[in-house]
């Protein structure tokens, strides 16, 4: 016993904080969300158990659940992949011993890491304007802008304007990644005359695989749970015509705006059944195309 | 003869410099190419934060429509009336973040290296256990907490303090950190504790008079990400606090758009330039550390 306590009361002492949050802030938040998905609470009143009603109404009769679940499906399905693509074409031509490289590294990151912030979110509301930037430039070439912000059919695309603008991350890990592959294969390439095309597909594309896995689950558990920038620009409801009812912004209204917190617990439920299932697609079909170096053989 | 046998020589070298010298003006040139484009993209992606410090020093009716990023005429005056702009100072809200991303930044060093080092170099019973559950909080959504969060803090009297936003960070609940400072300490060679346990240093001074010295690249890391994040954060603030006095500088810009009045975008700027100021100035001057960090452990 004495020394089943010197062994462990060490890193259990280390452990405490962690150990408290663990239980308090995300064990014991979960299991009560669930449990109050199963109930009608609006903060004043106890929660009174309704059953699977909020669930019920939300698959039968929600419109604006399904209108919520389509955008934010459209902004993950559209936004992440372009990101992606650019941060691996960026990625690609800073790698080879080009000069200045620290220079464009930091400029392309540097929207990534203000990407979060109100301001830019501000800043995109005014770019997007009829009379504003975005427009201006359009309207230089000839062409003329719509408006970008209130016509539901557009609003949209400048979120995920604004997400892919943010490729600065996943290009870090990208460059990351292109270092650890070995130059002679390339040089072997060229001298069988291979095609800059072939290259990147027979070479690039697989030795890469395990970081463009790591980096489209990571940036598609993000894009799910992206609140600030619809909020802002959407003026905190969705608007126009709940283009831009993201599945947090509907959560959030639901429950910090009607204080309908059961009916919102279940739509967080849903949206941790939702990512838990992406991601777990996602780990399950990468064993047919992600391979691991030391898997081989 | 010899003429014959020396041109034979030659010949092949003078082809292979001639195919070396072709090839380094085909490198130059596709370099240079490279390098235009990557101007060009590089100032396309900042031009959006150009156009903002622009507009921040125009006058109201210059900033739409104008592409311009000189102002002829600098109106230094946005930044003094936007600074006041709101019924509470501008001090008061820089202050407020402050005091939040402060305490939000040393919570979470502290109480994620504490776990990260238990995790990285003791041994003890259930480790894996808690190691997986750790990991499996890294993709909790933040909104599935929230409510029951939000009903506990309320019931403690918390809501409309800035407990709710730093009590957590004191709880190592950002399992990023634990992660990153987990694969630092790691990498730290094993003799070091195994020396310092002969010598009879108990665990906490291991901790604190090894680990962290040579951590220092991971805990400023963490200690810049937490920052910048914290800083940016929009829904914590915007659910716990409802007193404008208490309100972050995000909640604050918000308050710009909600105002009735919306002709003053050149403060609204001018404002905007300001709140993101200190993490420009946290990038230039950590730059490295934020770049290595990101490669290292894929963090957002």
């Amino acid at each position: 016993m004495e020394k089943f306590l010197r062994k462990n009361a060490p890193a259990y002492v280390f452990l405490a904080p962690w150990l408290v949050g663990f239980f308090l802030l995300s064990i014991f938040p979960i299991l009560a969300s669930l449990y109050l998905s199963f109930t009608e609470y609006d903060v004043v009143q106890p929660p009174e158990w309704i059953g699977l009603e909020n669930y019920q109404y939300m698959f039968e009769f929600d419109y604006r659940f399904w209108k919520s679940l389509q955008v934010t499906f459209t902004f993950v399905v559209v936004s992440v992949p372009l990101k992606l693509a650019f941060a691996l074409a960026v990625a690609m031509l800073l790698d080879k011993g080009i000069r200045a490289v620290g220079w464009y590294r930091a400029l392309f990151y540097l929207p990534s890491i203000l990407g979060g912030s109100i301001a830019v979110a501000i800043l995109w509301r005014q770019l997007f304007d009829y009379n504003g930037v975005i427009n201006s430039v359009l309207r230089f070439f000839g062409g003329d802008g719509p408006y970008w912000l209130s016509d539901p059919r557009y609003s949209l695309w400048t979120l995920v304007v604004l997400a892919v603008w943010q490729f600065g991350s996943p290009m870090l890990i990208f460059l990351a990644g292109l270092r650890a592959i070995p130059q002679d294969l390339y040089e072997a390439a060229e001298i069988d005359a291979a095609s800059p095309m072939r290259k990147f597909f027979a070479i690039t594309v697989p030795l890469l695989a395990p970081v463009i896995f790591f980096n489209l689950v990571l940036q598609m558990i993000e894009a799910f749970k992206s609140f600030s920038g619809a909020f802002i620009i959407s003026g905190g409801s969705g608007a126009p015509l709940d283009s831009l009812l993201f599945f947090t912004v509907y959560l959030f209204n639901e429950a910090f705006s009607f204080f309908r917190m059961g009916y919102a617990s279940a739509l967080g439920w849903v949206l941790l059944v939702i990512i838990a299932a992406f991601t777990a697609i996602a780990f399950w079909t990468s064993k047919y195309w992600v391979h691991y170096e030391n898997e081989r053989g | 003869m010899t003429d014959a046998s020396s041109t034979q020589i030659v010949a092949p070298v003078a082809v292979a410099a001639e195919l070396r010298a072709r090839r380094a003006s085909r490198n130059r040139r596709s370099a240079i190419l490279k390098h235009i484009f990557l101007i060009a993209a590089s100032f396309i992606m900042i031009y959006p934060l150009l156009w903002m410090i622009a507009s921040s020093l125009k006058p109201d009716n210059q900033i739409f429509g104008d592409l311009g990023l000189i102002p002829t005429d600098p109106q230094w005056s946005n930044y003094s009336e936007g600074w006041n702009a709101l019924s509470v100072s501008f001090t008061q809200f820089f202050w407020n973040s402050g005091v939040v991303t402060v305490l939000s930044v040393i919570g979470n060093v502290l109480s994620c290296s504490f776990a990260a080092y238990a995790f990285a170099r003791l041994e003890f019973n259930g480790k894996n256990i808690w190691f997986a559950l750790m990991m499996m909080t890294l993709m909790i959504p933040y909104h599935v907490v929230l409510i029951p969060q939000y009903l506990t803090f309320l019931q403690l009297g918390w809501v409309n303090t800035y407990l709710p936003l730093v009590v957590p960070r004191f709880l190592a609940t950002d399992a990023f950190f634990i992660f990153l400072m987990i694969q630092f300490f790691r990498q730290l060679p094993r003799e070091l504790d195994e020396a310092a346990m002969i010598d009879g240093c108990s665990p906490f001074k291991i901790y604190w008079a090894i680990i962290l010295p040579l951590s220092l690249p991971a805990m400023t890391t963490a200690a810049i990400f937490s920052f910048i994040w914290t800083w940016e954060d929009f829904l914590g603030p915007l659910v716990y606090l409802n007193d404008i006095k208490d309100y972050t500088v995000p909640l604050a810009l918000r308050m710009f758009l909600s105002q009735d009045s919306v002709s003053e975008y050149g403060q609204m700027f001018a404002m905007s330039v300001l709140s993101i100021l200190p993490i420009i100035l946290f990038f230039v001057v950590f730059q490295r550390f934020i770049i290595r960090g990101i490669a290292m452990s894929g963090m957002k």
